[in-house]
């Protein structure tokens, strides 16, 4: 996984509540069995005016040629809720989204960014609102710089402090990969299930084909 | 210190927290479904990384499964049958036991991980489905995951997560005779919204909640999910634990789960209170679930972007009756109702009852088991003499992945958790309520409550 210390980059913003991950990526655009190919099913229901033949919505944020590039997402309460489906991420990731700012996320849809590399930083409403307009001046001149070693947004006035949990920044800064992670851990995994087994035999089930 | 029924469960699978307050939790069950855990298998077989307890693993075909009868590895989604041949294949390498298209106990995965004992009371579950939730109404220690966290788990049968708030919901009175586990779930989530629970493990209890049944505790429990909760629990009760001895893999000696109850003093981050005597039948009117009203409201007033814009979609206009509002579709089926009890409450209102003219009905039971129990019964003779197409087991219409809908524009009353734009296909207009709404609506051809026939 790639490390995220800095990013500068164009923002769009799609400031509605309850952005779902069936509008991230609709289940038709999940085609194959793969993380790779879907930066295109992107948004499709908002992004196509038909998202069979392709044809762009002139209208929708990520087509306009002033917001070309984006890689910094603005969105609303509730981002990524619906669906635990990891695909919504691969496709932002894709599409080459690297850093979303909404005032809070879904559970499942925050962790999925982590593990991608993905930062998910909580700011409030008003406060992302302000750098939406800020950047609707001059979407291209007027980019956000995202630090997280400081966990501060530049541009647009004042640098406003965003949230992250340590734990999340840490592994986002590093680039940490989770199973190397555990696999240093197996020891004391082996301990505790060790003792689980014998305090609970009937949690374990019998090893072998006919089961 | 007295704790709750969640940190109980919580505790006895923590391995270790480190300084950043995350844990590795010790994971006991793992199921997946074709969808999101063909990927997770194909990577590990990729990196040749093996599944380190594969017969705690279970897959599962329901996501784009086709559900017409007579079905094999085809589905009208594109790309759908690699998704079901990967997890096949994905099985078969590591030796996982699948309940494939053809399996007779063959289901949506939530169902059946409760029926066959694969999730128990005190054990420790996940899944990469956000309505994993659904098992916390065993008692069971539940989490819906994405991929990376399902190979994760696949490959060191462990979790890593930060604990979650706690969050009681405190559910008193009894149902009224109409009122269902669902139309608590859509009160409850039009009363404190999608993101209600904020992330909270919430754990429901109180008169309404001791009353219910499994089933209905799992319906409470789904919709957790629609509620921003991280799961959802509910202390196991003696039928509860009775159900789930029974099931095939539950072990013939289990543990003594009596201490599965949060302790009396034991505090909860928020603690939210609800009369259930005061809640009726419900009915989403927009296209997040907290849109909700009960079905002999009126269509509320616009007041925010959201609300306009849901009201543009779903083509209602303020101040109209709901139960007013005539519909195209029925739909009976998904991980939130279509267990037997629920196939049972919408035969109950359909049972000597013709389909309205023109409307669209298709009863989706939640598994095999369920379709052949109710088969027994003669519930399949009720649906279809109502106009219903009865089908075989899958997540069907609850979403659009098998490629599966009523059409462009059509207006369907749904027994599923999710009233989302686009959700049940292209222009796909959702109202979401209980099994008896739902069959009303069919038999009136319009937005009815069961009482009104
Ligand atoms: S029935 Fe619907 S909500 Fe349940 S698992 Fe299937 S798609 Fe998800």
């Amino acid at each position: 996984m790639q490390p995220l210390t800095v990013h500068a980059g164009v923002v769009a913003p799609l400031l509605r509540a309850n952005i779902d991950t069936d509008a991230i990526i609709p289940s038709r655009e999940m085609r194959r069995v793969s993380r790779q190919g879907l930066g295109e099913g992107l948004f499709a229901n908002w992004r196509y005016l038909d998202p069979e033949l392709r044809r762009p919505n002139p209208d929708f944020v990520l087509n306009r040629p002033e917001r070309a590039g984006a890689s910094i997402l603005l969105g609303g309460p509730n981002f990524g809720c619906g669906s635990s489906r990891e695909y919504a991420v691969w496709a932002l990731d894709e599409f080459g989204i690297r850093v979303i700012l909404a005032p809070d996320f879904n559970p499942i849809f925050h962790k999925n960014c982590v593990a991608n590399g993905l930062l998910p930083a909580r700011l409030p409403f008003p406060a992302i609102r302000e750098l939406a307009a800020w950047t609707d001046r001059d979407p291209q001149g007027n980019r956000l710089v995202v630090d997280l070693r400081t966990s501060r947004i530049e541009g647009g006035g004042t640098p406003v402090a965003f949230d992250v949990s340590g734990a999340d920044r840490i592994r986002l800064l590093r680039g940490l990969d989770d199973i190397a992670l555990t696999d240093t851990r197996a020891a004391v995994i082996e301990a505790f299930e060790r003792n689980r087994f014998a305090a609970h035999p009937w949690v374990r089930l019998p090893e072998g084909a006919d089961r | 210190m007295p704790s709750s029924l969640f940190d109980k469960l919580w505790d006895s699978h923590c391995v270790e927290t480190d300084d950043d307050g995350v844990s590795l939790l010790y994971v006991d069950r793992v199921v997946m479904h074709e969808r999101t855990g063909s990927v997770a298998l194909d990577t590990l077989l990729r990196r040749g990384r093996p599944v380190r307890r594969p017969e705690h693993v279970f897959c599962v075909v329901d996501h784009v499964v086709d559900t017409r009868p007579g079905r094999g590895d085809e589905t009208q989604a594109p790309g759908g049958r690699d998704f079901i041949v990967a997890l096949r294949q994905g099985a078969a390498a590591f030796g996982l036991r699948m309940f494939d298209v053809d399996d007779q106990d063959q289901g949506i995965t939530h169902l059946v991980s409760a029926e066959q004992g694969i999730a128990l009371p005190g054990l420790s579950i996940v899944c990469p489905d956000s309505h994993t939730c659904t098992l916390g109404a065993l008692g069971t220690l539940a989490f819906g995951i994405g991929t990376s966290e399902l190979q994760h788990v696949l490959a060191t049968s462990t979790l890593r997560m930060a604990k979650p708030d706690t969050m009681r919901v405190v559910i008193d009175g009894r149902l009224g005779a109409h009122a269902t586990a669902k139309d608590l779930a859509l009160y409850l989530i039009g009363a404190y919204g999608t993101g209600g629970a904020g992330g909270a493990a919430v754990e429901f209890a109180g008169e309404a909640v001791a009353r219910m049944d499994t089933e209905a505790r799992m319906t409470l429990c789904n919709m957790a999910a629609e509620f921003g909760a991280a799961t959802a629990v509910i202390a196991p009760d003696e039928a509860v634990l009775k159900s789930v001895v029974a099931a095939p893999l539950a072990p013939a000696r289990v543990g003594d789960w009596s201490a599965l109850r949060s302790d009396c003093g034991a505090r909860f981050d928020r603690e939210v209170d609800l009369d259930a005597a005061a809640i009726g039948p419900q009915v989403t009117w927009g296209t997040s679930p907290e849109q909700c009203a009960p079905v002999r409201a009126r269509v509320p007033a616009a007041t925010t972007t959201a609300a306009r814009r849901s009201l543009a979609y779903m083509g209602l206009e303020p101040g109209t009756p709901l139960d007013s509002v005539p519909i195209d579709a029925a739909f009976v089926g998904s991980c939130t109702n279509a267990r037997i009890g629920d196939l049972r409450a919408a035969a109950r209102v359909l049972e000597g009852r013709p389909g309205a003219p023109g409307v669209a009905a298709v009863c989706v039971p939640g598994s095999r088991r369920v379709k052949r129990a109710a088969e027994a019964e003669g519930l399949d003779r009720v649906f279809v003499e109502a106009g219903f197409e009865w089908r075989e087991p899958g997540c069907s219409m609850c979403f659009f992945a098998g490629g599966e809908t009523f059409g462009a524009g059509k207006r369907v009353i749904s027994t599923t958790n999710r009233n989302f734009e686009e959700r049940q296909g292209p222009g796909v207009r959702s109202h979401l309520a209980s099994p008896g709404v739902v069959a009303a609506s069919a038999v009136c051809g319009r937005i009815a409550a069961p009482d009104a026939l």
